[in-house]
């Protein structure tokens, strides 16, 4: 074997006696029977595996429960209002000269008559104590920044239909973007230069702004989490052939 | 008759009376094949028409114009219903381009399905031109562990983010390079297009894109009448025949009226941003200058115009 390989190393001929390679390796190589077995352990482990993967998988080797099985279409929301029309405003604006100009929606109020404010507040007297809201407003839980925040940092007690900024300054519902903007510059900023919020219309004319109470409940501002809508067709449950929706 | 130097003769001395055999069979041919392409053009004259007819780029308005035609009357046809095919060419001085905001996506799909409902994609086999995909917080932007397949009740889940993807209209875009016989090209508005009327179905492209936003009709698209949305482009969201390749073109029949996408629009969380990136006080040169920017696989080249940011 030494020879063999030091005549290979020098590149010299010598096909006549050089003894082939499997006379030379075979004594390093396993016994037939254990090499067999060994083989044998592989392809049962193997095949074991495979097949508990599909009885746990099911169909495609996805779990029973996983969803991607149905091709739902937007018809199958018909809650969702695909088809955007433009909003009132932007109307206006784009079939005006000066387009681009516009008013926000109306502010989003919770129930249809609440305001204006004064309609009730008028005649009452301001109770400034700080407390939980029993008779009436008892569905406003405030959770927004710290805890000492309460109705007359934002709300203006001497006149309900406006509200007060902190240098006194009193604005209106539909400008509320102003109040919101004293604490959240950077996102009043985004917001009106359109990268905060949605917009529907013209990239390059009028489009809806809308109010940050429009998306936020101010009192309590995180955003609501959404039920996503399904996932789509795994490949494996494509049916090229199957027309109809099932 | 044996012998080849008569018969030779004899020709040369007809030749100028008699309609030799290579000049027949040419004019034979030919007429046989008129007759054929009379027949197949009288029992259904839009298919042998544009079977037969130039790339759509190199087409003269009035024949631009009888081809959408055509279409208008088949699509009306086959849906019931009046159907507008135009060819809005694109506006001067834009190019454009798009905004994504990760921080702001909650993974609602809303946009998955808006997009079909805007530009009829086949309802089943489904085809969607929005993937949304669902990446771990902890490991950050990782495709190769994305799910597009959750379905969660409630989205966004507190360890997840969400990154939708859909065409990402590359400026060096490798779909377009593949493509053997040029029937998707990038317009001067940098939006790629493909002209289902010339495309093989060879899907080079789809396998080109790094980003699997192409997508193939293995068969017949499946869309009723109800369904449609009868405002389409030629290059665009018109009805697609079997076997051809389609994908996001920014709602090319929108934008070029300067609508925003149907996905912008639907966005809840108003995470999607769309405009012109060649006007220095549109919403995208605004993010592009305030915000921290990235592109998907920027080390490929391909130089998308669908640029993610995080506002926050």
């Amino acid at each position: 074997m030494t020879r063999s390989v030091r005549t290979e190393e020098e590149g010299i001929e010598d096909h006549g006696n050089r003894p082939t390679p499997k006379e030379v390796d075979g004594d390093r190589l396993l016994p037939a029977s254990t090499s067999l077995a060994l083989l044998l352990i592989v392809f049962i482990s193997l095949s074991l595996l495979t097949l508990f993967s599909i009885m746990r998988g099911g169909v495609g080797h996805v779990g029973s429960d996983a969803g991607g099985r149905k091709a739902y279409a937007p018809a199958d929301f018909p809650e969702i209002e695909f088809d955007l029309a433009l909003s009132e405003e932007v109307e206006v604006a784009t079939s005006e000269e000066a387009g681009g100009i516009f008013r926000v929606p109306p502010p989003p109020f919770s129930e249809e008559g609440i305001f204006p404010c004064s309609e009730c507040h008028a005649d009452m007297e301001v109770n400034r104590e700080r407390r939980e809201l029993e008779d009436f407003h008892d569905d406003i839980h405030l959770e927004h920044g710290p805890a000492d925040r309460w109705c007359f940092d934002c709300h203006n007690p001497d006149d309900r239909d406006s509200l007060r900024l902190v240098n006194d300054t009193l604005i209106g519902f539909d400008e509320s973007y102003r109040l919101c903007g004293q604490c959240h510059g950077t996102i009043y900023r985004d917001w009106r230069e359109g990268i905060h919020g949605r917009r529907v219309g013209y990239w390059n004319g009028a489009k809806s702004y809308l109010l940050c109470a429009h998306c936020h409940n101010p009192h309590s501002p995180r955003f609501r989490p959404l039920k996503p809508l399904p996932p789509p067709v795994r490949p494996q449950f494509l049916d090229a052939a199957d027309g109809g929706r099932p | 008759m044996s012998d080849p130097d008569r018969e030779y003769d004899s020709a040369e001395e007809n030749s100028e009376h008699r309609v030799d055999r290579r000049s027949l069979l040419i004019g034979g041919g030919l007429t046989a094949m008129a007759a054929v392409a009379a027949t197949v053009a009288g029992s259904s004259s839009g298919f042998v028409e544009r079977l037969l007819r130039d790339r759509f780029e190199e087409l003269s308005p009035e024949r631009k114009a009888e081809i959408l035609d055509e279409l208008e009357r088949e699509y009306s046809r086959r849906f019931g219903r009046d159907v507008e095919v135009a060819d809005t060419a694109p506006m001067e001085g834009v190019v454009f381009g798009y905004g994504l905001d990760i921080a702001r996506c909650v993974g609602c799909r809303r946009c998955v399905y808006a997009c079909v409902n805007e530009n009829n994609q086949s309802r089943d086999p489904q085809i969607q031109w929005i993937r949304v995909l669902r990446m771990e917080k902890e490991h950050g932007i990782e495709l190769a562990g994305s799910n597009a397949y959750y379905e969660p009740a409630e989205v966004p889940e507190p360890d997840a983010f969400y990154v939708p993807v859909a065409c990402q209209q590359c400026r060096n875009p490798a779909c377009v390079k593949v493509c053997p016989v040029k029937a998707t090209w990038q317009e001067p508005d940098g939006i790629v297009v493909i002209d289902y009327d010339w495309c093989i179905g060879c899907r080079c492209c789809m396998s080109a894109c790094p980003y699997g936003a192409r997508h193939f009709n293995w068969a017949d698209p499946v869309i009723s009448s109800e369904e449609l949305n009868p405002k389409t482009h030629y290059l665009g969201n018109r009805p697609r025949p079997r076997g051809v390749v389609e994908k996001c073109t920014f709602c090319i029949h929108r934008v070029r009226e300067g609508r925003y996408p149907a996905c912008v629009e639907i966005c809840p969380v108003g995470a999607r941003k769309f405009g012109n990136l060649l006007d220095e006080t549109s919403e995208m040169r605004y993010l592009m200058r305030e915000k921290r920017v990235f592109v998907l696989k920027e080390e490929l080249n391909t130089q998308p115009r669908f640029y993610y940011f995080f506002a926050t």
